[in-house]
């Protein structure tokens, strides 16, 4: 008799399990939405698609009445820009610190520490200090995903990098590199898939952080859209900007495994 | 079998409103709700529901919004909330809720502060932070408009209440709208000038107790055991004597300062210790007019909901009158069970 570890579901059948819980989530919400707006037409927790699909049309389609403009590409637009600067800027210091701490020894013994405390702070919990250095503007709300996101970066990159193979090091020392040109020309190529995959990683950290600054202060943006109409329920545009973060931090992510592939192949080769 | 599911949690998800014997009220910290933490700490709240012969359940929810959404939502059958967040909640949101308990105004609990600057009229120009949408959004509007502005001649910044003190200290931050106890430390600060607050438009930021109005109807009993529990708070905190300083501490302690910091906070704070007071307040033709006002500037700011056509979109039923449209009354103004307390009839 075949083994259940060893059973697998053919590609068509694996598409349908896969879509099954997703249906079903579906269905319950539809159920309930229907139930509770029998209940109260004007019901705001559980909105049906059409007044979620008018609430697009709202605030993506239409200039707002107070400001002209398309509230929905602004507050995209705004959060993309922090989000995209804040990875950003984590990438190159996470790169810079990881490779350091990773390649030299000397670096890494007077870093290592350091790094390793910096890491475990939680950084919501240091936020009015963060704002009397940074301000309360765009400023702040960049470092602070910097600040929750380079540690984890750093870290990730330097293990990668203690953790290449010693004959590389010795292979390049043997035909006369320097320091330096084994930093350049060997650990950093080696451990640029590496960043990558921590970007991808830190993506859901950093939309975290992103949120939570917007909620904190702020004029637009999608975390601020989402905590200024929660005020009235307004589920009907809370859902779609949930859904349209989590097919951005999708999008993003696929992007960049896309991106690692097509720079790095011979990282992808087996063996 | 999935269909046994789905009725189970359709059942859930869908509130009931017909009689009952137990109920939720849900209250979050403020200086005129203090008192419902310190009834049921003090077992008075179940006092007066073993009287009615029923279960009340006080919660308090650390997220103030999140507490009138829960009460919204079906999860709790009453919950504290000033009269704009009843309006644009609940009502904006179908649910009929009738405004049980008038318990105070702000008069100076909520106020706009400037950094350097000593009128409002200054105000012009500048980054103002508030809470978005908030009562303190409100009194910045009603604030604007008694000296001519307009609020497209300044930028309003969300800020979080939390963070409100700390992003005060800021260079950044000039303008703050907010309230008590953030406004007493924000005032306190160097150069910070208190140039408008609630005192200068009493009335009309009121912090009552609201219940569905369907549960009401179905459960007098509710509403009668919620009523003296509150009075005879109110007849305890009021007092000079010592039960009524042991009463204020621990409300003050409750809400994370002393006696001196609460009755601060208080002096602010136009108490309707009285039943009869609170029913003279409701009755008055004044809270027709703070309705409409408040009504107007929900509407402005999209608060009534998109389908809205105009203020009057949801009626708001005060004993002097209906406001806006009497077809579609969602918010209900009922001194009844007040009277019933003024009477000793509970």
């Amino acid at each position: 008799m075949k083994r259940l570890v060893n059973l697998s579901p053919s590609r068509p059948a694996a598409l349908l399990f896969g879509l099954i819980p997703l249906l079903l989530v579906l269905g319950l919400y539809i159920g309930g939405s229907n139930a509770r707006l029998a209940e109260n037409p004007n019901d705001k927790l559980l909105p049906s698609f059409a007044q979620m699909g008018a609430a697009i049309d709202r605030m993506a389609l239409q200039p707002s009445k107070r400001t002209g403009e398309y509230l929905f590409w602004k507050d995209t637009q705004s959060s993309l820009i922090r989000l995209g600067l804040g990875i950003g800027i984590a990438a190159l210091i996470g790169l810079f610190i990881g490779l350091l701490t990773g390649g030299l020894p000397v670096v890494n013994a007077s870093l290592s520490p350091l790094l390793t405390v910096i890491s475990l702070v939680p950084p919501l919990a240091l936020l009015p200090i963060l704002f009397i250095v940074f301000g309360l503007d765009e400023l702040s709300k960049v470092v602070l995903i910097v600040v929750g996101v380079a540690p984890f970066i750093a870290r990730d990159l330097q293990k990668h990098t203690m953790e290449l193979p010693r004959e590389l090091l010795v292979k390049a020392q043997t035909l006369g590199a320097n320091s330096m040109q084994i930093l350049v020309r060997v650990l950093l190529p080696q451990i640029m898939p590496r960043l990558i995959d921590a970007v991808r990683l830190s993506l859901g950290t950093g939309w975290l952080f992103l949120i939570a600054a917007e909620a904190i202060a702020s004029t637009d943006g999608l975390g601020y859209r989402i905590f200024l109409v929660r005020r009235y329920l307004a589920m009907d545009v809370i859902i779609p900007y949930v859904a349209w973060i989590t097919l951005l931090a999708f999008l993003l992510d696929y992007a960049l495994a896309r991106l690692s592939r097509a720079l790095y192949p011979w990282h992808y080769k087996e063996g | 079998m999935k269909r046994l599911v789905l009725v189970l949690v359709l059942s859930l998800l869908v509130p009931s409103t017909y009689a009952r014997d137990s109920f939720k009220v849900a209250w979050s910290i403020y200086v005129g709700w203090m008192p419902w933490g310190y009834a049921a700490d003090q077992g008075i709240v179940k006092k007066w529901a073993d009287k009615y012969d029923i279960d009340i359940e006080v919660v308090q929810i650390n997220d103030y919004i999140e507490s009138i959404n829960q009460y919204t939502a079906g999860g709790f059958d009453a919950c504290v909330m000033t009269n704009m967040d009843a309006l644009t909640i609940p009502a904006a949101g179908g649910v009929d809720s009738t405004a049980l308990i008038v318990g105070d105004f702000s008069n100076g609990n909520d106020g706009v502060i400037l950094k350097g600057k000593d009128s409002l009229k200054d105000i012009a120009g500048q980054k103002v932070n508030l809470v978005e949408l908030s009562v303190s959004h409100y009194l910045l509007a009603r604030g604007l408009e008694s000296v001519g502005l307009k609020e497209s001649d300044l930028t309003v910044v969300n800020t979080s209440d939390a963070d409100m003190v700390a992003a005060y200290a800021t260079d950044d931050v000039t303008a703050v709208v907010t309230w008590n106890p953030l406004l007493s430390e924000i005032e306190a600060m160097p150069r910070s000038n208190k140039v408008f607050d609630s005192s200068e438009i009493p009335g009309e930021i009121i912090d009552m107790l609201v219940i569905n109005s369907e549960t009401l109807a179905a459960n007098p009993k509710l509403a009668k055991a919620l009523v003296g529990a509150w009075y005879e708070t109110m007849a305890v905190m009021s007092g000079q004597d010592e039960a009524g300083a042991a009463a204020r501490t621990a409300m003050g302690a409750a809400s994370g300062t002393d006696l001196a910091g609460y009755e601060a906070q208080l002096a602010s704070t136009k108490m309707f210790f009285q039943a009869k007071d609170a029913v003279e307040f409701t009755n008055s033709a004044a809270l027709k007019e703070t309705m409409k006002s408040v009504a107007e500037f929900s509407f402005d700011h999209g608060l009534l909901g998109e389908g809205a056509p105009d203020a009057g979109f949801i009626g708001i039923e005060t004993p002097s009158g209906i406001y806006g449209n009497p077809g579609s009354v969602k918010l209900r103004f009922n001194p009844e069970y007040m009277q019933l307390a003024a009477d000793d009839k509970l």
